[in-house]
C-alpha cells in the first residue's frame, strides 16, 4: 500500500504504515479482507475473529465489546513486533455507554441489585486502551478522546505532538465507536 | 521552537465554595466537604464530598437565566462563566472539556439512551451556550482527564492549531459510580487519609473547575504559570490495579520533568493523586521514590475534596497554583501515621514556603498516569 | 455436594467469562486463584458478588475470600454451611 502523506505547519511529513477498518463484520488490514463473518451480532463475529487470528489470549473473553473491536483492530497492526516506543491515541463518539448501559441495568431494580465490578471496570472508554497496553507490553504515551465524529486532522496532530517531542516513535491512532450493534473502527500506524 | 504556554486564570465549584478565594479560605483553616451521606437507599451511610444542593441552585439561579441545565451542566457554567467574561472567544480558541461519566444519572430506568449522555453532546451544549466556534474536544481517559486536558491545551496550542483554550473538568456524584466503586471494595469506612497507615478507601467526590490558557498572555493577567512538561504513561500491567513498581507514573514524571528540563531538586511542591487505596499511594510512594523525589514537600487533596474523578486533576492543580501564589503549602489532610513502604515528605500543617515549580500527578483505571509540570513565572 | 460443585463449576466458566475451560479441567481441591485459571482481583470480586447474588450469602469481611475461594472444595463447603438461597 502507497503509504499517505500530510503536511504539518512545520513542513514536516508523517507517514501512515498500515491500517484496519472493522465493521459489518469484516476486518480488512490495508485493503484487503482478512476476515469475514456471517455472524450478525458483533459477540459471535468477535469470537469468530479472534479464532480466526489464533490469538490465544484468555483475557478477551472478559473484555467488553470496546475493548473487543479495539483489541481485535490493534492486534492486526500491532502483531508480535517490539512497540516499547508506541504510543495510542483512541477516540469515538459513544465513550463507554454500552457498557454504561448494561452496567445500570444491573442497578436499576432495588430488588435485583447486584453491581458487577467487572461490568463496571468498563465503563470508562480508556479501558480498551489499557488492554492494548498490557497485551503489547506497551508503557507509553496514552489518550482517549471522545468527538462527534472522527477528526483525523485533530488525532493527526494531537499524535504528531508526541512524535515530535519525541515522547514515542510511533503512534497507534484511531476511531474505535460501539454501541450495541453499530460499531466501527478505523485504526492506523503513524510515524515521522 | 515550541512556543511558551501559561494558565492566566482559573476558577472553581466545589463543596467548599463556588469561586477560588472561598476555597483556598476554608482549605487554610482546614475545611474538608467530606461527610456522612445516605444517598443510595440498599447502601449504608458512607462518607463523600457534596456540593450543597440548594446553594448550588441558588448559585446558578443568581447567575443565569435559563433552566434546562443538569446539575452537572449547571457546575459547569459556573466554573466557567468567570473566565468567559474577562477572556475573549476567538475562532482559534479551543474549548476542552474533561470528565469521566458525565450526565451519567440520565440513564436511569431508560430503555434508550438519552442525548444527555453523549459527552459530545454535553460538551457541545456548554461551548453553545458560551458561543464557541470550534469543536470541542472531550478527555476521558479515567481520573487522569485533569491533568491531561491542560497537557492536551498545551499540546495542541504549540501544534499550531489553537491560540488559547479554555479548559473545563467536572464530575458529579451519581448512584452509577457510587455503586461501581463500592463492588470494587474501594469506598473508605471513614473520612480517608492518603498514605496513612490506617487507610482503606476512598471518598467519593464532586466538583467542576475551569482555567484559561493562552501563548499570548496579556499584560493584564494577575499570574502566569507556564506549563513547562507533560506525559500520560500506561502501566500496561492491569486494567484496574496499578503496576507494583509505579512504572507508569515513574515514566510519565520523568518524561514530563526531562520536557520541563526540571530536576529533582528544583521541584518545590508535589500535588499528588493520593486515592487512600492501599495500593495507589504505595504505588505513588515507590515511583516519587524511583524519581529521587522523597524529599520534596507533597500532599493530597481527596481528604479536603474526596475523589473528584474528572474534576480531581484540574481542581488539584488549581489549589496547587493557589499554594504557589500564596506561598503557602497546605497539609495532606487526614495523614497521621505513615503507611507507604518508600519515604515521602508529607505536609502535616500550613507552612510558608516559596513554591515555583510544581508536579501534579494523577493515575487511573486502565493503568493510566498522567504528569504535568508548572513554572510560577 | 457434588451437585453443588458441578454447579459452582458453570458457573464460574460462565459469570468470569472462561470460554476456553471445560468443566472438566477444574479439578474440586485445585487451587483457583495462583493456578491455571488465570483468575485476579476482579474475579475475586465477582465471586463475592456471586455469592450474594446466587446463595443469598453476603460477605461481611471480604478479605475472607481468600479463603473461602481457594477451591471449588472450599467454596461448595462454605456456601452449604451459609447459603439462605
Amino acid at each position: 500500500m502507497q503509504p499517505l502523506y500530510w503536511k504539518n505547519a512545520n513542513v514536516e511529513f508523517m507517514k501512515k504504515i498500515n491500517s484496519c477498518t472493522i465493521e459489518h463484520s469484516k476486518i480488512i488490514v490495508n485493503d484487503e479482507v482478512i476476515f469475514e463473518s456471517q455472524a450478525e451480532l458483533f459477540s459471535d463475529f468477535a469470537k469468530e475473529a479472534y479464532k480466526s487470528l489464533h490469538l490465544n489470549y484468555p483475557k478477551f473473553h472478559k473484555m467488553d465489546h470496546l475493548s473487543k473491536l479495539a483489541f481485535l483492530a490493534a492486534e492486526t497492526l500491532l502483531q508480535e513486533d517490539d512497540h516499547s516506543s508506541t504510543a495510542i491515541v483512541f477516540a469515538n463518539r459513544s465513550s463507554s455507554l454500552d457498557t454504561d448501559f448494561k452496567y445500570q441495568e444491573s442497578i436499576n431494580s432495588q430488588e435485583n441489585y447486584f453491581p458487577s465490578p467487572a461490568v463496571f471496570v468498563y465503563t470508562l472508554p480508556n479501558i480498551c486502551v489499557g488492554e492494548i497496553s498490557i497485551k503489547h507490553h506497551m508503557q507509553t504515551e496514552n489518550a482517549f478522546f471522545v468527538l462527534d465524529e472522527f477528526d483525523e486532522d485533530f488525532l493527526n496532530d494531537y499524535s504528531r505532538q508526541i512524535l515530535e517531542s519525541g515522547k514515542a516513535e510511533k503512534v497507534l491512532c484511531g476511531w474505535t465507536e460501539l454501541y450495541q450493534e453499530s460499531y466501527k473502527a478505523f485504526v492506523y500506524l503513524l510515524t515521522l | 521552537m515550541k512556543q511558551d504556554v501559561y494558565i492566566t486564570d482559573y476558577n472553581c465549584v466545589t463543596p467548599l465554595g463556588f469561586d477560588v478565594s472561598s476555597n483556598w479560605d476554608a482549605l487554610l483553616q482546614g475545611k474538608s466537604g467530606v461527610a456522612k451521606y445516605k444517598i443510595i437507599d440498599s447502601l449504608d451511610a458512607f462518607y463523600a464530598s457534596a456540593i450543597d444542593h440548594e446553594k448550588l441552585e441558588e448559585e446558578f439561579n443568581r447567575n443565569f437565566e435559563r433552566q434546562d441545565f443538569t446539575r452537572l451542566e449547571k457546575m459547569f457554567l459556573l466554573s466557567l462563566k468567570p473566565l468567559i467574561e474577562k477572556h475573549t472567544i476567538s475562532e482559534d480558541t479551543a474549548f476542552i472539556l474533561s470528565t469521566t461519566k458525565g450526565n451519567i444519572s440520565l440513564l436511569k430506568n431508560q430503555t434508550t439512551l438519552p442525548e444527555g449522555v453523549y459527552l459530545s453532546r454535553l460538551a457541545q451544549k456548554i461551548a453553545d451556550f458560551f458561543g464557541f466556534t470550534t469543536k470541542p474536544i472531550v478527555v476521558s481517559n479515567a481520573c487522569v482527564s485533569g491533568v491531561m486536558a491542560i497537557a492536551v491545551a498545551k499540546n495542541m496550542i504549540q501544534a499550531g492549531r489553537y491560540k488559547d483554550a479554555f479548559v473545563v473538568a467536572g464530575d458529579e456524584l451519581s448512584e452509577f459510580v457510587i455503586s461501581g466503586f463500592n463492588s470494587f471494595q474501594a469506598i473508605g469506612s471513614e473520612p480517608c487519609q492518603p498514605y496513612d497507615k490506617n487507610r482503606n478507601g476512598i471518598n467519593i467526590g464532586e466538583a467542576a473547575a475551569a482555567a484559561y490558557i493562552t501563548s499570548h498572555p496579556s499584560e493584564n493577567e494577575k499570574f502566569r504559570f507556564k506549563i513547562l512538561g507533560d506525559s500520560a504513561v500506561n502501566d500496561a500491567n492491569h486494567i484496574s490495579g496499578p503496576s507494583r513498581t509505579g512504572d507508569g507514573l515513574y515514566a510519565s514524571i520523568k518524561n514530563a520533568m526531562t520536557e520541563a528540563h526540571v530536576s529533582p531538586e528544583q521541584i518545590d511542591f508535589i500535588s499528588a493523586h493520593g486515592t487512600a487505596t492501599l495500593y495507589n499511594d504505595e504505588m505513588e510512594a515507590i515511583a516519587f521514590n524511583r524519581m529521587e523525589l522523597q524529599h520534596v514537600p507533597l500532599n493530597s487533596m481527596k481528604a479536603f475534596y474526596g475523589h473528584s474523578l474528572g474534576a480531581s486533576g484540574l481542581l488539584e492543580s488549581i489549589i496547587s497554583m493557589e499554594s504557589a501564589l500564596h506561598h503557602t503549602l497546605l497539609p495532606s489532610k487526614n495523614f497521621k501515621e505513615m503507611g507507604v513502604s518508600h519515604p515521602l515528605n508529607i505536609i502535616t500543617e500550613n507552612q510558608t514556603a516559596e513554591i515555583n515549580y510544581i508536579l501534579k500527578t494523577a493515575s487511573g483505571f486502565g493503568g493510566c498516569n498522567a504528569a504535568i509540570v508548572l513554572e510560577k513565572c | 455436594m457434588e451437585n453443588l460443585k458441578t454447579e459452582l463449576k458453570h458457573k464460574i466458566i460462565n459469570v468470569l467469562n472462561l470460554e476456553d475451560v471445560s468443566i472438566e479441567e477444574i479439578n474440586d481441591s485445585d487451587p483457583l486463584f495462583g493456578g491455571g485459571l488465570g483468575l485476579d482481583s476482579i474475579d475475586a470480586l465477582e465471586l463475592i458478588v456471586l455469592l450474594d447474588k446466587d446463595y443469598g450469602i453476603k460477605l461481611a469481611d471480604p478479605k475472607k475470600g481468600k479463603d473461602i475461594f481457594q477451591s471449588i472444595d472450599t467454596m461448595a463447603a462454605f456456601i452449604e454451611a451459609n447459603r439462605t438461597k
